[in-house]
């Protein structure tokens, strides 16, 4: 049958008045959250996550770089939940703690690329011309490597350092921002209420600052929680082969590195637990990354 | 003479998340054989609705929740969706607001022609091309032999209407449902398109004219093409008459405030009275009746009660103080 | 004869094009005059492809000019160029009301911080107190109930969102107030609502509109004067009553004759066809046909080797017609 059919949906919709919603941001977000069990489950450990890179110093029941706290390459015990390591450090405590360094390394990478990604994205969008050629070209340059090499790239260059891992995340997360706002921008360019606002006075500043970004902004949100989850697989990974933090410091990929030369000698919680809690952060943001958007922008939800 | 197409107090809701949508209430509908019915009211009213749910098109959360609708003998509501099939673009085609969309934008419109041709006429692989063309030529589509590999979006508006009208009317169908088939178009485009689906539906030598539903907002038009018309209220009927009858003598309040509204022949803007109020949510459970009560104007104790049927056979109204008949 | 508040000369706007058959012009609006007074509405007719909304994005200055002068408040409009205008003295006095209520506002922005923006940018009011006063003064005359300034696009209904795009459009008084089709996206009982306000608006503030609409009834019932375009020209103009009474050009008939409930056979006075192309291809001469030939009835030669030029025909009136005077009774 030839497809003659319009969107049904759209079309019955009209028959629903669109009630006006005094709802606050809570009411929704209370909403959001008993609506999809998946985002109530993300956001609780998401909770208990930033409880942890928070508190985790204080509630780490043994310093994280004591060494010696108990024998070495023991098992999970009654004193030791997740065993100890080779040099009998705790590695619940120094699981607890690694969340800081993580989430400090993907917070900050993801902002500044959200941030500085949005700015140039949306200026190419909204210029368009020669510097959204310049634009768009850097940005395949970029792209056309594989991101985790060329992270690993810029730290090597630059250093072991946690800043240069958080640079080294940041650049290798632009060119997603720099497209989806660009893309944004573009499509809502030419919208009634962009005229509209020149007609009102903005200049071309204002009109991208206070109109086209702002509603640019709810599709780069669930980027936000996507990227967050890679950001820290990425500061894992290039801690797990040498780059980035170093040790005595107690974060997961470099636990992971550590534990996986054990795993064949019988010693599996050494590197399982950072390994599973690592995993489990990741899960958690991109989970959240559905519930963000529904948050962020309620029009877009059906 | 038993009608074409007979709808008996169908009621049909919505089951959302936000609650049930009472979309239609107790409707009923009848078109005769060859006879243009024009069905009116504000966006919202249940229109399309209706039409959706007489050729099974509707929403998955929709529910008949009673009453019944015939077509030509065949029940449309107990019907399997096979038999559904068979009757689509070959008794019943339907053409939609928005060609442009309402086409599949990835292939030829000469392609999608030859589908209905294929699926529904005998019409054999070697000649369906050149009968193809053929509808399309007779749609006064200039340059058709063209035309039939042009896609959608490369055709205006005006042409894509017209290739939908051949779609539509590629077998000869008993009954056409024009769900607001020339809003958006230019205005000397709608009255060629009218004019054409108008010419199309009269009968050639043998064969039956066909009848038509026209569904719009636009009660001058419907004014102008159509025998009788419907008015519909937030899933209620609310009037039915023949055209110049319904234009003379409205009875239903709703009715004679639609026509005040309209800017049709009026002298001067003060003339023209709005309708009042916005239609009720359909979701309530506490659905007045008679829906239009709290926008009414005139509403008394009465108006509570279930709508009467006053129905003299040619007029037909739901309201408890319906305007008087002008004494004959 | 006093000063018209805006007079357009000559105006034009070509769009450079690459079709299949290679480079050319498109000409959207091709030499367009006409005169608007203080206080006075005027209607701009025509179908889609006409050129009338080129021409309103030219007047409220959002598109660069190819051609031709705008004359308003004694300066040049043309010769600003559509980044300067925001600066432009005369920005507050050509304010637009937008065809799509929904489209035109601002999803993050408040009905509040929408109205109040010109005020601020272009009113120059920075005390709080004194912008609150001048939103609500102009929220009472748009029938805006207070609690909805609060409200964001998505929670207002199609007329209540209309409103707010007037009322941020009048805010500032402007001179002359453009509406671009304001009532084609509303439901008919709104529109009735919307359009008397309108009226009102105009009678309490004393603006000129241009109002363009698709919609010749409603243009009837609005406008002191009425402009109908066709193919990038104005081809006939003159008081809106005795324009619809005793149209002068072929094309004015075609639309009239195709309102439903005129009581005419559209295709008496339109011949089925295509409209010409606006896009002239370059190397081509420049065409000197009548744009509606092909489709006018009472199409001679003469209309296929001469453009008509839009010329006096009665006090008052004007139409770009070879055969105006000879064409039969409506």
């Amino acid at each position: 049958m030839p497809n003659l059919l319009p969107a049904r949906a759209t079309q019955q919709r009209l028959a629903i008045k669109k009630v006006a919603s005094g709802k606050s941001f809570w009411g929704h977000a209370r909403y959001v959250l008993s609506d999809n069990p998946f985002t109530l489950v993300a956001a609780g450990l998401f909770t208990l996550f930033v409880l942890m890179a928070v508190i985790g110093p204080w509630i780490a029941p043994y310093d994280p770089l004591a060494t010696n706290v108990g024998p070495t390459l023991q098992p999970p015990s009654a004193s030791h939940w997740f065993g100890t390591d080779s040099l009998g450090r705790d590695i619940l405590s120094r699981v607890v703690v690694a969340t800081r360094i993580d989430f400090v390394i993907a917070l900050s990478a993801v902002l500044a690329s959200f941030v500085i990604g949005g700015l140039i994205g949306a200026c190419a969008g909204y210029f368009g011309g020669w510097l959204d050629r310049i634009v768009i070209r850097l940005t395949d340059m970029v792209m056309s490597f594989p991101l985790f090499v060329l992270a690993m790239g810029i730290v090597a260059a630059l250093g072991n350092s946690v800043f240069n891992i958080i640079i080294a995340t940041a650049v290798v997360n632009l060119p997603f921002y720099i497209r989806v706002a660009r893309t944004e921008v573009n499509v809502r360019r030419e919208a009634g209420f962009v005229e509209a606002a020149r007609l009102a006075g903005n200049g071309d500043a204002r009109i991208l600052l206070l109109h086209l970004i702002p509603n640019a902004m709810p599709p780069m949100m669930v980027q936000v929680s996507l990227n967050m989850g890679w950001a820290i697989l990425n500061a894992a990974g290039l801690s797990f082969i040498g780059l980035g933090v170093s040790p005595p410091a107690a974060e997961w990929g470099i636990m992971v590195a550590e534990g996986a030369t054990y795993i064949i000698s019988g010693e599996w919680w050494v590197a399982l637990f950072p390994g599973a809690v690592l995993m489990l952060a990741v899960f958690t943001f991109n989970l959240l990354g559905d519930g963000l958007r529904d948050l962020i922008d309620p029009r877009r939800r059906t | 003479m038993l009608p074409l197409l007979e709808v008996k107090n169908l009621s049909l809701q919505f089951r959302t998340r936000g609650g049930t949508v009472h979309a239609l209430q107790d409707v009923s509908l009848s078109i005769a054989k060859g006879e243009t019915v024009g069905l009116v009211g504000e966006s919202g009213s249940g229109k399309s609705v209706l039409s959706y749910a007489l050729l099974g098109l509707s929403d998955a959360a929709a529910r008949v929740t009673q009453g019944s609708a015939h077509f030509d003998g065949l029940d449309l509501l107990a019907a399997s969706e096979a038999d559904l099939q068979d009757i689509r673009g070959r008794e019943v085609s339907m053409i939609f607001q928005n060609p442009k969309v309402a086409l599949n934008p990835i292939r030829k419109v000469g392609h999608q022609l030859e589908d209905v041709l294929l699926r529904h006429t005998t019409t054999p692989r070697a000649e369906v091309k050149a009968r193809a063309v053929h509808c399309l030529a007779e749609m006064k589509i200039p340059d058709p032999e063209r035309r039939y590999h042009a896609y959608p979006f490369e055709l205006s508006g005006g042409l894509c209407q017209r290739v939908m009208i051949a779609l539509a009317l590629a077998c000869g169908p008993k009954l056409l449902v024009a769900d607001e088939p020339t809003t958006g178009l230019d205005v000397t485009t709608q009255a060629a398109i009218m004019a054409l689906i108008r010419e199309k539906g009269r009968p050639a030598v043998g064969t039956q004219a066909m009848a038509t539903l026209l569904i719009t907002h636009d009660l001058g038009l419907a004014r102008d093409q159509c025998d009788r018309i419907v008015v519909m209220h937030a899933g209620h009927v609310v009037e039915s008459a023949p055209t110049e009858q319904l234009f003379r003598e409205p009875r239903h309040p709703y009715t004679r405030q639609l026509i005040g509204a309209t800017p049709v022949g009026r002298a001067s803007l003060a003339d023209l009275t709005a309708v009042r109020g916005n239609l009720p949510d359909l979701r309530r459970a506490d659905l007045p009746a008679c829906r239009f009560s709290e926008r009414c104007g005139q509403a008394s104790a009465m108006c509570a009660g279930a709508l009467p049927v006053i129905d003299d056979g040619r007029h037909l109204v739901r309201c408890h103080r319906p305007a008087q008949e002008v004494a004959a | 004869m006093s000063a018209a508040l805006l007079e357009v000369m000559d105006l034009a706007k070509r769009f450079p094009v690459k079709t299949p058959q290679g480079k050319g012009l498109l000409h959207a609006v091709d030499g367009v005059s006409f005169r608007i007074e203080a206080g006075e509405t005027v209607g701009l007719v025509g179908e889609s492809g006409c050129g009338k909304s080129t021409l309103v994005r030219l007047l409220t200055r959002t598109l660069p000019v190819s051609d031709g002068q705008i004359r308003f408040l004694g300066a040049d409009l043309a010769l600003v160029d559509p980044h300067r205008m925001p600066e432009h003295k005369s920005r507050r006095e050509v304010q637009m009301v937008f065809q799509d209520p929904h489209d035109s506002l601002n999803p993050r922005y408040t009905a509040y911080d929408t109205i109040a923006e010109p005020l601020k940018l272009l009113g120059g009011v920075k005390d709080a107190g004194e912008l609150r006063a001048r939103v609500d003064e102009i929220a009472r005359l748009t029938g805006l109930p207070p609690e909805l300034l609060q409200r964001f696009p998505h929670q207002l209904s199609g007329g209540q969102k209309a409103r707010v795009g007037i009322a941020r459009a009048a805010v500032l008084r402007p001179r002359l107030l453009v509406l671009d089709e304001p009532t084609a996206a509303l439901d008919v009982s709104v529109q009735v609502v919307i359009l008397q306000l309108l009226a009102d608006l105009k009678r309490e503030l004393g603006m000129s509109f241009l109002f363009v609409s698709h919609d010749l009834n409603v243009v009837r019932l609005l406008c002191d004067r009425v402009l109908v375009m066709y193919l990038g020209r104005v081809v006939e103009s003159g008081p809106a009553a005795d324009v619809f009474a005793n149209p002068r050009h072929p094309y004015t008939r075609a639309l009239i004759a195709s309102i439903p409930g005129s009581g005419r056979r559209a295709l008496d006075h339109l011949l089925p066809g295509e409209a010409q192309s606006p896009i002239q291809m370059a190397g081509a001469d420049a065409s000197g046909r009548c744009g509606f030939h092909g489709r006018c009835p009472h199409g001679r030669d003469t209309c296929a080797a001469e453009i008509p030029l839009l010329r006096a025909v009665a006090s008052g009136r004007e139409a770009a017609c070879h055969f105006t005077d000879t064409l039969p009774e409506f």
